[in-house]
């Protein structure tokens, strides 16, 4: 690990002002991410700013008809907290799926959300990626890509973001609250995260002077019907090679409203608006699902070793939503997938 | 707390001569922790984990350093409580925390912790390195109480990893102590 020094501000507005002062600082708060990437020297900060303890940001509260979830409340408090399993179970069930439970009292909302790929070549510094050191080249494309993205891609880089509580929170479209030096304003999560593009080392549109103060839920739509289906490598403690939350307003037999995000596929959590649109109105239905699957999967391709997440994505998305209309949705301790 | 704002309001000087190989550090920073139900003033640098505080600082070598980037489970402590994974968790942002390692399950008499002596007559372990790891978790998973069955322990004992493959005997012996305790 680098060298650096530390603070650890009292309030927020001093966080804020610490984060400026130093352009090459890191804020802190479970550590899980950054200190590994910080072991493999990957992320090299001269100075870590703590917010571990900045008051006020590790309470979940009501927020209008929806729910607010401070920055600072690990991932084992949101996921058993009762409000959040009762309205919001798909956020609860993302959240069990990912890590382990020592990660995940560690780590917390601000930080999932900052969490980094999990590229092997991100992650090893003898190699060339553009996320780590723009303009030096993207070896996954032609190298090891069996966990990389399908959709979304760039010339420049295939990494995939690797949160499920991510692929959850797009779902449900909550909003990223952050503070600056020019005060607070509110990112919708289908802008929090970036596609690629040319600027791959840009993995989300918060400013580097900015801190997450946490994300607030709208109103409960979809605690019935819905699932957060993960399918990867060995049945816990991986990350996804594709998943899927599906969430449906049900009548009966008839789909109102509809979301439905991918995780292990793109830069960023994956929705297709226009696919959920395909189900409003309609009968539930595995010829409907296929179809929206098609949409969704529109422009995928893979880079050889993920070729296969094509398939797997389509067919997840299928069995995705026919969980969620039937109302049962995937147990994250029992694995097998009806 | 008031003084721990004092102490930490005016921020650790920034190790200006590193690169160069020159001598100036940044300060250690004094903190405080209670380990194993001692309290102890300690002095840390910014990049100490807690894993390396313990073992070559504390000489509680019990808690084992395996893949040292939050893979295995076998630094699992816990931290008011909780348990986590300490190579990942640097000592100065844990200042003012009770720690409890596999050295502080035991009573002060030396009666092992229900689920030590569970480890023992289950067999829950061949090489024994992530043993102590495995009994922190297990003992943060009995008081957590998500977990009933034995396919919810799995579940939950996922971030431990046993290379001999001991699982089995390890859920067993999670299981015995959670029967003993759901009968009294």
């Amino acid at each position: 690990m680098n060298r650096f020094s530390y603070a650890r501000p009292g309030s927020v507005a001093d966080a804020v002002r610490e984060l400026a002062g130093h352009p090459a600082a890191k804020v802190i708060a479970g550590g899980t991410n950054l200190v590994d990437l910080m072991k493999y020297n990957v992320e090299r900060p001269t100075h870590l700013v703590d917010v571990g303890r900045l008051p006020g940001l590790k309470e979940i509260e009501e927020a209008g008809e929806g729910l607010r979830i401070g920055a600072l409340v690990s991932n084992t408090a949101a996921a058993y907290d009762e409000r959040v399993k009762e309205r919001y179970p798909l956020l609860s069930s993302a959240i069990l799926a990912g890590a382990s439970p020592q990660l995940r009292n560690a780590a917390t909302t601000g930080g999932n959300l900052l969490q980094r790929t999990r590229c092997y070549y991100f992650y090893d510094p003898a190699t060339p990626c553009n996320k780590r050191e723009p303009g030096s080249g993207c070896p996954a494309k032609n190298g090891q890509n069996r966990i990389l993205a399908i959709l979304g891609t760039s010339e420049h880089c295939i990494a995939t973001h690797p949160s499920d509580m991510c692929v959850a929170l797009a779902a449900l479209e909550a909003v990223v609250k952050v503070v600056g030096p020019n005060g607070e304003r509110s990112i919708p999560m289908a802008d929090f995260h970036r596609l690629p593009g040319n600027m791959p080392e840009k993995d989300t549109n918060l400013h580097a002077d900015e801190i997450i103060l946490g994300v607030e839920l709208p109103e409960p739509r979809f605690a019935k019907h819905y699932t957060y289906l993960k399918l990867r490598d060995r049945l816990s403690y991986a990350f996804a090679l594709v998943s899927v939350a599906a969430a449906l307003e049900m009548d009966g037999d008839t789909i109102g409203e509809a979301r439905i995000a991918l995780g292990g596929v793109a830069h960023k959590p994956w929705r297709v608006e226009e696919a959920e649109m395909m189900l409003r109105g309609k009968t539930a239905d595995r010829r409907v699902f296929a179809a929206v699957a098609e949409r969704i999967l529109e422009g995928a391709q893979g880079f050889g070793h993920n070729d296969f997440k094509v398939d797997l994505a389509r067919r997840a998305v299928i069995r995705a939503l026919s969980q969620a209309a039937r109302g049962t949705p995937q147990s994250q301790t029992d694995k097998r997938i009806q | 707390m008031a003084d721990l704002e004092l102490k930490t309001r005016q921020g650790f000087a920034p190790d200006a001569g590193h690169e160069s190989g020159a001598s100036a550090l940044p300060d250690e920073i004094p903190i405080t922790l209670t380990v194993n139900g001692r309290r102890q003033e300690l002095h840390v640098r910014p990049w100490t984990t807690l894993l390396d505080l313990l073992r070559e600082d504390m000489s509680l070598y019990g808690t084992k350093k395996g893949c040292d980037h939050g893979q295995c489970g076998a630094c699992t402590v816990l931290i008011d409580g909780q348990r986590m994974n300490s190579c990942l968790a640097l000592a100065v942002t844990k200042d003012g925390s009770e720690i409890t390692t596999i050295e502080g399950l035991a009573s002060p008499d030396g009666t092992l912790h229900p689920l030590q002596e569970a480890f023992i007559e289950h067999d829950a372990f061949q090489c024994g390195y992530c043993t102590p790891g495995q009994i922190c978790s297990g003992v943060a998973l009995l008081r957590e109480g998500h977990a009933k069955t034995a396919e919810e322990i799995r579940e939950h004992m996922s971030g431990n990893l046993c290379r001999c493959g001991a699982y089995t005997n390890i859920v067993d012996a999670i299981e015995s102590v959670m029967a003993k305790e759901t009968a009294k």
